[in-house]
C-alpha cells in the first residue's frame, strides 16, 4: 500500500512540522465532529491547529506524489472528495429524536490513505464554517483533527486490519467507514470534555458529551458504512485501472 | 443480475434506517446533535461563554435564516453530486467504449 518514500526536502519539511508542533506543546491526545463556532477557548484551538498542520502537509506531499505517479487518480480523487461533500451534507433523522450528519470520509481514507483526506475534509469543514455558521471558523482546527485526521486515521487501520484478517472486502469497507464515522464523533466529544468540565469531572463531561453524540450517530453510521460499499462497488464496475493504481484492487 | 439484487437490499436498508425514525417517533423535534452538544456545554462548564460567532451570522448581523441555510446545504450537497455524476458518467462511457475497441484490435489501447 505505501506508494513512495517522500524525498528529503519532504522529509525535514514534515520533520520542521513536527517539531513546531511539539514546540507548541499541543498534547497529542486523541479524543472527536463539529464544534460550533466560540464553543473552545482559544488555547485549545491554537493547540487543536497546531496538531493538524503535521497531517495537512503530510497530505499534501502524500496526494501530490500520488498525482505526480499517477495523473488519471485525479478523477478518484476528485470522487473521493465530492462524496465527502454529498455526505457531510445530509442531515439525516436518528432514532434518538435528534438530527446529524455523516462525515464520508471513510471513501478517501481507503482509497488514498488517510492523510490525502485531511485536506478534502479541510475543504468541505471551511464551506460549512464559512457558509453555514456550522462548525466554525475559531474550531476549524479542532473539527479538522477530528473529522478529517482522527476518523479517516481509524478507518484506515480498520480496513488494513480487516484486510490482514482477511475479512470479506465489503465488510471491512463498511467497518472501516462506519466506525470512522463513529470515532470521529467520540473525538469531538473528547474535545469538548478537555475544555469543558468546570462544574464536573473530565470524565463525567466526556460521558455526557458522548451520550449526546453516539446514540444519534449509530445508525447514521452504519448508513454511512452502506453507501461507502456501495460506492465502492460502483467503482469496482466502472473504475478499475483507477482502482489498480490506488492499490486497492490489488491488497488482498 | 446478483449483484443487482446486494445493491438494492443496501440502497433500501439505508433508506429505512434514515426513515423509520422520522415516522417511529411522532412529534420529537430533530434538532442539530450539534446544538445539543452546546448544551451540554452550559451544563458541565456553566461559566462559559462563547467567545466567537459564526462569521456569516456576523456580517448578516443575525442568524442565518432557516431558508437559506437550507439553500447552503442544497448547494454543498448539488456541487458533490455534480463532481460525482460527472466522473460516474465518463467511467461508465468509457468502459463501453473499451470493451467496443477491444473487439477491434487495432484500438485495444488501455489509457
Amino acid at each position: 500500500m505505501k506508494r513512495k518514500a517522500f524525498s528529503g526536502a519532504q522529509r525535514r519539511l514534515l520533520a520542521y512540522a513536527a517539531v513546531f508542533c511539539a514546540v507548541l506543546g499541543a498534547v497529542p491526545s486523541v479524543g472527536a465532529m463539529h464544534i460550533m463556532e466560540g464553543y473552545l477557548p482559544a488555547g485549545y484551538c491554537v493547540a487543536w491547529g497546531v496538531l493538524c498542520v503535521p497531517f495537512l502537509i503530510a497530505g499534501y506531499l502524500h496526494i501530490r506524489g500520488t498525482l505526480a505517479e499517477h495523473r488519471s487518480l485525479l478523477t478518484l480523487f476528485a470522487v473521493s472528495g465530492a462524496f465527502i461533500f454529498v455526505i457531510s451534507s445530509l442531515k439525516i433523522p436518528s432514532a434518538t429524536g435528534s438530527c446529524s450528519h455523516m462525515t464520508g470520509t471513510g471513501l478517501g481514507a481507503i482509497l488514498f490513505g488517510p492523510a490525502a483526506v485531511s485536506l478534502l475534509g479541510l475543504i468541505v469543514l471551511l464551506f460549512q464554517a464559512l457558509l453555514l455558521a456550522h462548525g466554525g471558523l475559531t474550531t476549524l482546527g479542532a473539527n479538522t483533527f477530528s473529522m478529517a485526521i482522527a476518523g479517516p486515521f481509524l478507518a484506515y487501520g480498520v480496513y488494513f486490519l480487516c484486510g490482514k484478517l482477511r475479512v470479506n472486502k465489503k465488510l471491512s469497507v463498511f467497518l472501516a467507514a462506519a466506525l470512522g464515522d463513529l470515532f470521529t464523533y467520540c473525538v469531538t466529544a473528547a474535545q469538548l470534555a478537555m475544555a469543558h468540565h468546570a462544574d464536573t469531572t473530565p470524565g463525567g463531561a466526556f460521558a455526557k458529551f458522548l451520550l449526546v453524540f453516539a446514540p444519534t450517530q449509530l445508525p447514521l453510521a452504519v448508513i454511512e458504512g452502506i453507501l461507502t460499499v456501495l460506492i465502492v462497488m460502483g467503482l469496482e464496475s466502472f473504475a478499475a485501472p483507477e482502482l489498480r493504481k490506488t492499490g486497492f484492487l490489488e491488497v488482498r | 443480475m446478483k449483484k443487482k439484487a446486494t445493491v438494492a437490499v443496501l440502497l433500501l436498508a439505508a433508506l429505512l434506517i434514515a426513515l423509520i425514525p422520522l415516522f417511529a417517533l411522532r412529534g420529537a423535534e430533530f434538532g442539530g446533535s450539534d446544538d445539543a452538544a452546546g448544551d451540554v456545554v452550559a451544563e458541565v462548564n456553566a461559566s462559559y461563554e462563547p467567545w466567537a460567532a459564526p462569521v456569516l451570522e456576523t456580517l448578516i448581523g443575525g442568524e442565518l435564516p432557516g431558508e437559506v441555510e437550507s439553500l447552503f446545504f442544497c448547494v454543498q450537497t448539488g456541487v458533490g453530486a455534480g463532481v460525482i455524476a460527472f466522473f460516474a458518467g465518463r467511467f461508465v462511457e468509457r468502459r463501453k467504449w473499451q470493451r467496443a475497441s477491444a473487439e477491434t484490435p487495432a484500438g485495444a489501447k488501455q489509457e
